[in-house]
């Protein structure tokens, strides 16, 4: 083995020392304020810097969706987002489905539909289906998998994660029949 | 059980929702990448862009410069300390790091480590190796003749000819053909593939060298049999290693063997002192771990003139990459594969494996299979089809005329399996109903008369799996069996440990649901524990739908253990004669006074508070259960294709599986499992494939090019279920994890066949992708 006479440093970040960008957002609801290598992907920040670890990384190819987070609103993938382009915005992680304590529709749905086995795809599965839900809480079938698309699953085939999707789209729906309802 | 008392809450046989959702639903997992340990350091490996080099330098310097990189690990590193090499689990060797030629492509050539995740791949980028490229072989046909490269120079055998395997009876066989009426033979190669489970592998190795303890956070379905190989390849004390399988995100069998990046963390842990993170890329996973299939096979199939199937003989090929680093049993270097005679009387069968070196990576292991099941029943379910179409007789009718009668159990198969139980034609005639097999007939007929192409697929498989009774099997030497230990606490709450580990088949939920059965303790009261070798009991671990049949067997003798102890403290809180009690509608009851009762949970608490005298305190067992046999799940499922005539596109339009897996313990977790192992039946079947061009470049080895199919391609699956108990299982339980991954491809290639009958098309190797329809279409004259 070769080494260097550096000291090892207990890693803080995801990077090692490079010059750094300040980013202010707000995930979940909460200020954030950091120094970031420019490099630094919003999936690794989440994870590595934040601690968010309930948003996951499947492949590195921008295929899987496992790392799929909501940026105002809409999901991204954060896998091929760097983390001081959402400065200023607003990123919610499966850490911020729940509300108040409570579970979102899409959470309970997914429980009881036997929408997850491994667990792994599920945050990103979640956070595409909410924000589907978000614009249609009454989506079909093919809606649904259209919508889920770019989020991979190896272990449910599916099926049960469309029912879970839909029974989400019907508590929801229930929960606020005037509006329309919003997940 | 009488009719009118209440069940058990999260009994055997109820769609509990399961307790290991609520922290993933939540992002409260715990997979090995979300572990952070106190002074981690990070660890990438650079990867050889050859299939077959001798490294002639590798260049240090620059990636030393890089900011945060702390060391470089090469292959001359590992030698001098004798871990250049490590063993599979096949009796074979494979290299942790090279120290003089790779031999495929992306295999490890170099470590690196330092203080982040991103400073290592910096590191990585900045090592240079200079390589002197070699003669490169991709094709195991070509491996085997005369005068090819030998590829494993450090082996006495120059030769790329890895073993040679056979079983059944050659001779009676071979009469049996030469007296045949009818015989078929196909040529059929099932490819490469790849597991990837959506979390890849990674741990954390920390040698934590003032207490002498190693601890390893590692992506493993079978952490105890890692924790001894450690111990045995290394010479530490057993106690002081703790392997750690935490959340597993998919496993599938790609979990199993022991990959480079794992030895390597541990060795720069040693070195460090710092616990060291290894996290390997999709591509790194898809491109170096162990593949799947890969099987080369001739089947030749007798028949008699009326279509009783007489005798089946089957020669094949595997490639086996650049070791055998497969993970069947010793005495199976095929696996499974002679459960081949299938569903089926074959009164003789002789089967054949030869395996072979490439420059590929290693592997042979499952794709969510039990040791080859999946080849054997693509192969058998092919040529049943092959044979229906020769005789021009509907394939479900020349199942029913063939089928093993379920008076005929136990069976004893040509090839020496004695299958438990099954009920094959009512497996058939449900699917058959459900998807209204007639109609489908008639539909065909019309649209054939219209030039449309319409198909309609059956696959009747029979499984082997739980693995497995320790006179025949093993993973080097250690026998299979596995475990349960239960604890009931003075509450009545319960805490359950498992040498088993759940990769997200619901452990937690589903062995709560046979405890609460066997205890009358509702399965909410139940802890399930597994994947901590400080803490479980010892035990094999989770692959080969061989959970239930072990552990979960173990579970329900650990619990009736329990239950002894308990009638007696019952007896003794009844003031009874303990034979006077009996375990009767989940509670200890006196016998023709079955008011007079004292449930688990009275029992528990007298076990720490007012035991009998002589007796020792507390209520727990232990149980290591030796299957005495194989279980045998079996289905038979039916799939219908529409094939686009302009573009070769295969839709599933429907598909219907019918699975028979035994004593059924949470219907909900059943489905689940199936409608996954359908979709991961349906990939190799019509889109995944790992090819290699000629010089042994990868092509599939990212997430761009590697179809794991999306919501898009998977169909809606529709299930329904036969139970035929397992006579031999305590509670009749079969396994259910893989079941629809070895028996949905055939189904689903002999429902493309089936469409192209006009064509004339006997076979179409998988995956069935579009252009080979096209070419089909438009190269041959259909006869409508």
């Amino acid at each position: 083995m070769s080494a260097s006479a550096r000291p090892v440093a207990p890693a803080a970040s995801v990077t090692s020392g490079g010059r750094s960008m300040r980013v202010e957002l707000t995930v979940n609801g909460a200020p954030v304020v950091a120094e970031v290598e420019p490099r630094t992907l919003l999936v690794h920040f989440l994870r590595e810097v934040l601690g968010l670890t309930g948003t996951h990384i499947g492949c590195d190819t921008s295929n899987c969706g496992a790392c799929t987070v909501h940026l105002d609103g809409k999901p991204v993938k954060s896998c091929t987002v760097l983390a001081v382009q959402v400065s200023g915005r607003q990123v919610r992680t499966v850490e911020g489905l729940e509300i108040g304590g409570k579970l979102s529709p899409v959470q309970e749905a997914f429980v009881e539909a036997h929408g997850l086995q491994c667990g792994f795809c599920t945050p990103g599965m979640m956070m595409t289906a909410t924000e589907l839900l978000s614009r249609n809480p009454n989506p079909s079938e093919p809606e649904v998998r259209d919508a889920i698309r770019g989020n991979l699953c190896r272990c449910t085939g599916y099926v049960n994660i469309v029912k879970a999707i839909q029974l989400a789209g019907a508590k929801i729906r229930s929960a606020a029949p005037s509006s329309g309802g919003k997940a | 059980m009488s009719a009118d008392v209440p069940r058990v809450k999260g009994g055997l046989g109820q769609s509990i929702l399961r307790k290991e959702d609520q922290r993933f639903i939540r992002g409260k997992g715990n997979y090995v990448d979300d572990i952070k340990l106190p002074g981690m350091l990070y660890l990438d490996i650079a990867r050889s862009p050859y299939a077959h080099a001798k490294i002639t330098a590798i260049h240090t310097e620059n990636t030393l410069k890089v900011p945060g990189v702390l060391a470089v690990v090469t292959g001359k590193d590992l030698e001098a300390a004798g871990l250049a090499w490590m063993p599979t689990l096949m009796s074979d060797k494979q290299m942790v790091l090279p120290t003089d030629t790779v031999m495929y492509q992306a295999q490890e050539v170099a470590a690196v480590v330092a203080d982040s995740r991103y400073a290592a791949a910096d590191g990585v980028a900045a090592l240079e190796v200079d390589y002197d490229p070699l003669p490169v072989v991709v094709d195991p046909f070509k491996a085997l003749e005369p005068g090819a490269p030998v590829i494993r120079t450090d082996r006495k055998e120059k030769s790329n000819h890895i073993w040679h395997w056979e079983t059944g009876d050659r001779a009676g066989t071979d009469a049996a053909f030469d007296g045949a009426e009818v015989q078929v033979a196909q040529d059929l190669y099932i490819p490469r593939i790849h597991v990837s489970s959506m979390e890849t592998c990674g741990c954390i190795a920390h040698m934590d060298s003032v207490n002498g303890r190693f601890t390893i956070y590692m992506t493993t379905q079978a952490p105890h049999a890692i924790r001894t190989v450690i111990a045995l390849v290394t010479g530490l004390p057993e106690q002081n290693i703790r392997v750690v399988s935490p959340d597993i995100g998919g496993g599938f069998g790609g979990k199993v063997p022991v990959y480079p990046g794992y030895v390597l963390a541990a060795v720069a842990s040693i070195k460090t002192g710092h616990p060291v993170k290894w996290i390997e890329d999709r591509s790194e996973n898809l491109q170096a771990d162990s593949f799947a299939r890969d099987y080369h096979i001739h089947a030749e199939l007798a028949a008699s003139n009326d279509g009783k199937v007489a005798a089946l003989r089957v020669k094949t090929l595997a490639d086996h990459g650049y070791t055998d680093a497969a993970a069947n049993p010793s005495k199976f270097p095929a696996g499974l594969f002679h459960i081949i005679t299938g569903s089926y009387p074959f009164a003789k069968a002789f089967v054949e494996v030869d395996a072979a070196y490439t420059n590929k990576p290693p592997g042979g292991i499952a794709y969510r299979c039990s040791f080859r099941v999946t080849e054997a029943v693509y192969t058998i379910e092919r040529m049943m089809d092959i044979l229906a179409h020769r005789l021009k007789v509907d394939p479900a009718e020349l199942r029913l005329k063939n089928f093993i009668p379920p008076e005929a159990f136990p069976f004893t198969s040509a090839l020496g399996w004695t299958y438990d139980s099954g009920n094959y034609a009512g497996a058939l005639r449900k699917a058959m109903e459900i998807i209204d097999y007639a109609g489908l007939r008639r539909e065909q007929k019309e649209k054939r008369g219209r030039g449309e192409l319409m198909g309609i697929g059956i696959s009747s498989f029979t499984e082997i799996v739980g693995a497995g009774p320790s006179s025949t099997f093993d993973i080097l030497g250690i026998k299979m069996f596995d475990s349960a230990e239960v604890r009931i606490h003075p509450t009545g709450k319960v805490i359950a440990r498992f040498g088993t580990k759940s990769q997200g088949q619901g452990h937690e939920t589903t062995y709560a649901q046979i405890l609460a059965e066997e205890l009358g303790i509702p399965a909410d009261d139940i802890r399930v524990e597994e994947g901590d070798t400080d803490t479980a009991p010892y035990g094999l671990g989770t692959y080969a739908s061989r959970s239930t049949p072990t552990a979960g067997a173990a579970a329900s003798m650990a619990a009736r253990k329990i239950r002894d102890k308990a009638r007696r403290i019952a007896a003794h809180l009844l003031e009874v004669n303990p034979d006077d009690v009996e375990w009767k509608d989940y509670a200890f009851r006196v016998k023709g006074v079955p008011a007079k009762s004292k449930t688990m949970q009275e029992v528990a608490f007298a076990a720490y508070t007012n035991h009998p005298p002589g007796m020792e305190a507390g209520l727990e067992a232990v149980d290591y259960y030796d299957p005495p046999n194989m279980t045998y799940p079996f289905g038979s499922y039916i799939c219908v294709v529409d094939i686009d005539p302009e573009t070769g596109q295969v839709k599933v339009r429907r598909f219907v599986a019918v699975d028979d897996c035994g004593t059924i313990i949470n219907p909900m977790i059943v489905d689940g499992q199936i409608h996954g192992g359908l979709t991961m039946g349906l990939a190799p079947a019509l889109y995944e494939e790992i090819q290699y061009d000629e010089s042994g470049n990868i092509h599939g080895g990212t997430f761009m090019d590697y179809l794991v199919p999306t919501a898009i391609e998977t169909p809606h699956w529709e299930t329904a279920k036969t139970v035929t108990p397992s006579p031999h299982h305590p509670i009749g339980a079969k396994g259910v994890g893989e079941s629809a991954t070895v028996g949905a491809p055939p189904a689903v290639v002999n429902a493309i066949v089936d469409a192209l009958q006009p064509y004339g098309v006997e076979h179409i190797d998988i995956p069935v992708h579009p252009w080979k329809i096209w070419q089909i279409l438009h190269t041959r004259t259909p006869t409508f």
